[in-house]
C-alpha cells in the first residue's frame, strides 16, 4: 500500500508535473521521501519495496546526472533498471514516441522515466501506455522531481515552506525547473518571486501566482531562499542577453550581493553550475549553499515518487 | 427532372426571405420559390420542420490531391463537404505539386470531373511553388477557371511582390485570399503566445504576426485598387484593423473558422495536437472579438480551413505535429451552437456567412435562391442532435478537436445543380 499521511492515498498512475498535483499529493511525496532519506543513510541502502518491478529510463536528452539519480533511486528500491538513451535507441531511425512507449510497455515495464526536449512529450506518452510515466524533465515545461527535491531540501533546512520568500533567478522563459518550482511552492504556501532580464521573462508568468522583477536586489532582499538557474546561453536564450560577463555583472550571485541578504539565506542550484556566470565559486561552495544536499536528497525524493506510482493499484493503469 | 422541396422554412438573405415556402427545381436551375407550389410532374422532397437555404460554400479547404492522397482526396473531401451541407468548396493550391500553372489545373479539373460529388473550385497559387519568389501566370490560370489566388499556408513575405500579385489579380478579376503571417514574428511558435504557452513551455506565436501582415496587405490592396480577402482571422487586433479598413471603403473581406469562435488556447492544455492550428487558437477575449465581428459584419464568411492530416502525422510530440484540423463536417453544428444558440447571429445572418457572401466574393452564381440561379440547395435540420464521432466522418483524416462534442443542427439534404447529392442525411 502506498504511504498514507492520514489524509490521502496516492492514486495517480503518472507524475507529469506539479501543476497537476494537489497540495496534499505534494505533501505526501515529501513525507514519503523523509523515510527514504533515512534508508539512504543506512549501511545497507536498499529496501525491497519495488522488488520484481522494472523501471526504464527513457532519455531523449543526454544527461548523466538525473539519469544516475533515478537509476540509484530505483535500485535502492530493489527494482530492475534499464537505460535507453537517444543515441542507442531506434528513435534516430524514426520510430515515434508513442511506438517506442508501446514497445517498452510490451516488455512488461512498470515505470517509464522519460526525459524529452519537447514540452508535453510525457503527457502524450502517459496516455498511450498503461505503464506509469515519470517526467524527468520535458522541454521548458516541467521538471517535477527537481522541484520536489528543491522543496524537500528547503523544508529540511528551514523547517517549513509556508510563508517562505523564495526567489527564482535566471532564465525563467526556458526553464522547466522554474515552472515546477513555481507550481509546487505556491501550492504549499510559499511566496515566489521570479527574477530575470526582461527578455527572459515569459508572457503571463505572473498569472502563475508569482511576483516578477528584473531587479536582482529586489529579488534578494527579504528572501529566505534563492534558487539560481543554470544559464544556457548556447542553447536556449535566443540571443536574448549580450554576453556572459554582462549577465554575471547584473545577475550573478556573489558574496557581495549575499552580504545584504538574510544571514541564513538558503542558496540552491539545480546543477550543473556555471561558475562565474550565474554564481561565483565562493557562493557555490559557501556556508549558505545546499547544492550538494540537493543532490543527495534527489535520490530520496525520486525513491518516493517511484514507490508511490509503482504501487498504484493495477486498476489505475 | 423536376424536384419540389416542400414545407421548409426558406432562408435566403439575397431576397430577404425567411418564410415557409416551397422550392421548385427544374433541371439545374431554381424554377420558383413560392407558397404552396403545385407541380404534378415533380418529385417531392418533404422539408417540413427543416431550414432550406442556398447551397453552402466553403471557400477555404485543403483536399491534398494531387500529392497527399493519404490525407484526403477530391472524392473523400467532397463526401465530407456534402455531409456538412456544402454544395461548393474552393480548394487551396498547396498540393504537391502546387497549383501554380494552367497545366496542373487542367489535371486537377480531370480529377474533379471524375470524382467530385459537389462543385470544387480551384484556387491558384500566387507564387510559383508557393515559394514567395516569382509570380504565377494568374491570367492563364483564370482562363482555366480559378476563383481566387492564394499562397495559403505561407504568407507572401516580399511586399513588392504582394503588390504585383494584387495588381495582376485585379487585371484577371480574381480575388486574392491572403494568409497573413509575419514569419519572423511567429518565431517558430506552435501555439498562441501568452499565459498558456508559458505554462506549457511551448513557443508562442504572437498576434502581431497576424495583424501586422493584415495591416500591410490591406494598404497594398488599397494602393493596387484590388480586392483582398483575409483568410482565417483569429484575433482581436485583426478584427479592428479590418473594421477600420471597411469603414474607409477599402475592398476588403474577411473570413474566420469555427474553431476561432468555439475554442481558446486553453484547449491546448493536454498537448492534443488536433488543437495545433495556424493561426493558433487565441484567448477568450479574441473569441469575443471574433463573435462581435461576425455580428456586425466585419467578418463576412465562415470557412472551415479544412486541413486533413493522418493519425500518424498527428500522433507525435506537439512541437513536431503539423498545423491544422478538419472542419467540413463540424462547421455547421459548431456555428449553430455558438452563434445561433449563443444569440450572436440569426439564421439569415448565418446563411449570409455560409452561402451568400462567399459566393459573392468568389464571383459564383450560387449563394441565392433567385429564379434562374443554380439549384444548389442545403436542407438543414436545425434541431437534430448528434455526437461527432470519428468512425462516421467521411473525411479520410480524423484530426478534429471537436470529436466527442455534442452538436445541434445538421445538414440532411443537399442539391447540387438540381441533382440530389444527399437526402435524409444519406449521401446518394
Amino acid at each position: 500500500m502506498p504511504s498514507v499521511t492520514g489524509k490521502i492515498t496516492w492514486t495517480k498512475k503518472d507524475l507529469l508535473g506539479l501543476e497537476y498535483l494537489s497540495k496534499e499529493e505534494i505533501e505526501l511525496i515529501l513525507y514519503t521521501a523523509e523515510s527514504f532519506k533515512e534508508v539512504t543513510t543506512r549501511r545497507i541502502k536498499k529496501v525491497p519495496a519495488l522488488r520484481g518491478k522494472t523501471v526504464v529510463n527513457l532519455f531523449y536528452e543526454p544527461s548523466t546526472r538525473p539519469r544516475t539519480s533515478f537509476e540509484l533511486a530505483a535500485k535502492r528500491l530493489s527494482a530492475d533498471v534499464v537505460n535507453i538513451e537517444i543515441e542507442a535507441s531506434s528513435v534516430k531511425k524514426g520510430e515515434t514516441l508513442i511506438d517506442t512507449g508501446r514497445n517498452i510497455e510490451a516488455l512488461k515495464i512498470d515505470i517509464i522515466v522519460v526525459r524529452h526536449n519537447c514540452s508535453g512529450a510525457p503527457n502524450i506518452l502517459a496516455r498511450s501506455v498503461k505503464s506509469s510515466v515519470v517526467n524527468a524533465g520535458d522541454g521548458w515545461h516541467e521538471h517535477p522531481t527537481q522541484a520536489l527535491l528543491d522543496m524537500f531540501t528547503l523544508k529540511s533546512k528551514l523547517g517549513r515552506l509556508e510563508g517562505l520568500n523564495v526567489s527564482i533567478i535566471g532564465d525563467i522563459a526556458h526553464s522547466r525547473v522554474a515552472r515546477s518550482n513555481i507550481w509546487g511552492l505556491t501550492k504549499l504556501g510559499a511566496k515566489v518571486t521570479v527574477c530575470a532580464p526582461k527578455m527572459l521573462i515569459p508572457e503571463g508568468i505572473e498569472k502563475m501566482g508569482v511576483k516578477v522583477t528584473s531587479d536582482i536586489n529586489e529579488a534578494l532582499s527579504g528572501a529566505d531562499a534563492i534558487n539560481v538557474l543554470r544559464m544556457q546561453f548556447e542553447r536556449d536564450t535566443d540571443g536574448a542577453f549580450p554576453t556572459r560577463m554582462e549577465y554575471f555583472k547584473q545577475y550573478g550571485i556573489t558574496k557581495e550581493r549575499l552580504a545584504g541578504c538574510k544571514p541564513d539565506i538558503v542558496v540552491m542550484h539545480p546543477g550543473p553550475i556555471n561558475r562565474g556566470i550565474e554564481m561565483s565559486s565562493d557562493v557555490a561552495d559557501g556556508k549558505n549553499s545546499v547544492i550538494l544536499e540537493q543532490v543527495t536528497n534527489g535520490i530520496a525524493v525520486r525513491m518516493a515518487v517511484l514507490y508511490l506510482v509503482g504501487l498504484v493499484k493495477e486498476g489505475a493503469r | 427532372m423536376k424536384y419540389l422541396i416542400k414545407g421548409g422554412t426558406v432562408v435566403d438573405p439575397s431576397g430577404g426571405i425567411e418564410e415557409q415556402f416551397d422550392i421548385l427545381i427544374f433541371e439545374s436551375k431554381i424554377e420558383e420559390v413560392a407558397r404552396n407550389i403545385i407541380a404534378k410532374d415533380a418529385k417531392i422532397v418533404d422539408a417540413g420542420g427543416m431550414i432550406v437555404t442556398p447551397g453552402f460554400v466553403d471557400m477555404h479547404v485543403h483536399f491534398r490531391e494531387p500529392g497527399r492522397e493519404d490525407e484526403e482526396t477530391v472524392l473523400t473531401g467532397t463526401r465530407a463537404a456534402a455531409k456538412g451541407g456544402f454544395s461548393s468548396v474552393a480548394c487551396m493550391p498547396n498540393t504537391d505539386p502546387a497549383l501554380d500553372n494552367a497545366d496542373t489545373l487542367v489535371a486537377l479539373k480531370d480529377i474533379i470531373s471524375r470524382d467530385a460529388l459537389i462543385n470544387v473550385l480551384p484556387i491558384g497559387a500566387i507564387t510559383i511553388g508557393r515559394f514567395g519568389k516569382d509570380l504565377t501566370d494568374i491570367k492563364a490560370m483564370a482562363r482555366q477557371g480559378i476563383v481566387a489566388v492564394s499562397d495559403d499556408g505561407s504568407s507572401v513575405e516580399d511586399p513588392e511582390l504582394m503588390l504585383k500579385a494584387l495588381k495582376s489579380s485585379k487585371a484577371a478579376d480574381v480575388v486574392v485570399i491572403d494568409h497573413c503571417e509575419d514569419v519572423a514574428l511567429s518565431n517558430k511558435g506552435v501555439m498562441n503566445k501568452g499565459f498558456m504557452s508559458t505554462k506549457m513551455g511551448l513557443r508562442g506565436i504572437s498576434d502581431e504576426s497576424e495583424w501586422r501582415c493584415i495591416e500591410r496587405d490591406i494598404e497594398l490592396a488599397a494602393k493596387a485598387g484590388a480586392r483582398i480577402h483575409i483568410a482565417h482571422v483569429s484575433c482581436k487586433e485583426s478584427v479592428e484593423i479590418i473594421r477600420k479598413a471597411k469603414k474607409k471603403g477599402i475592398q476588403v473581406t474577411a473570413e474566420t473558422a469555427p474553431h476561432y469562435f468555439a475554442l481558446t488556447d486553453e484547449c491546448c492544455a493536454t498537448y492534443d495536437t488536433n488543437t495545433k492550428i495556424n493561426p493558433p487558437l487565441r484567448t477568450a477575449e479574441d473569441v469575443a472579438a471574433i463573435k462581435g465581428a461576425l455580428a456586425d459584419g466585419t467578418i463576412d464568411v465562415i470557412a472551415s480551413d479544412h486541413a486533413p492530416h493522418t493519425d500518424c502525422e498527428k500522433d507525435v510530440e506537439f512541437d513536431l505535429a503539423p498545423f491544422g484540423k478538419i472542419g467540413l463536417e463540424s462547421s455547421l453544428g459548431i456555428s449553430v451552437g455558438e452563434l445561433i444558440e449563443g444569440k450572436i447571429l440569426t439564421w439569415p445572418k448565418l446563411v449570409e456567412k455560409f452561402a451568400m457572401n462567399p459566393a459573392r466574393i468568389l464571383g459564383l452564381k450560387s449563394g441565392t435562391l433567385k429564379k434562374g440561379s443554380p439549384a444548389d440547395i442545403t436542407i438543414i435540420d436545425p434541431k437534430k442532435e448528434y455526437t461527432l464521432i470519428k468512425e462516421t466522418l467521411e473525411s479520410k483524416s480524423k484530426n478534429s478537436p471537436f470529436i466527442g462534442w455534442r452538436l445541434t443542427g445538421k445538414a440532411v439534404g443537399l442539391f447540387v445543380a438540381g441533382k440530389p447529392v444527399m437526402l435524409d442525411g444519406k449521401i446518394l
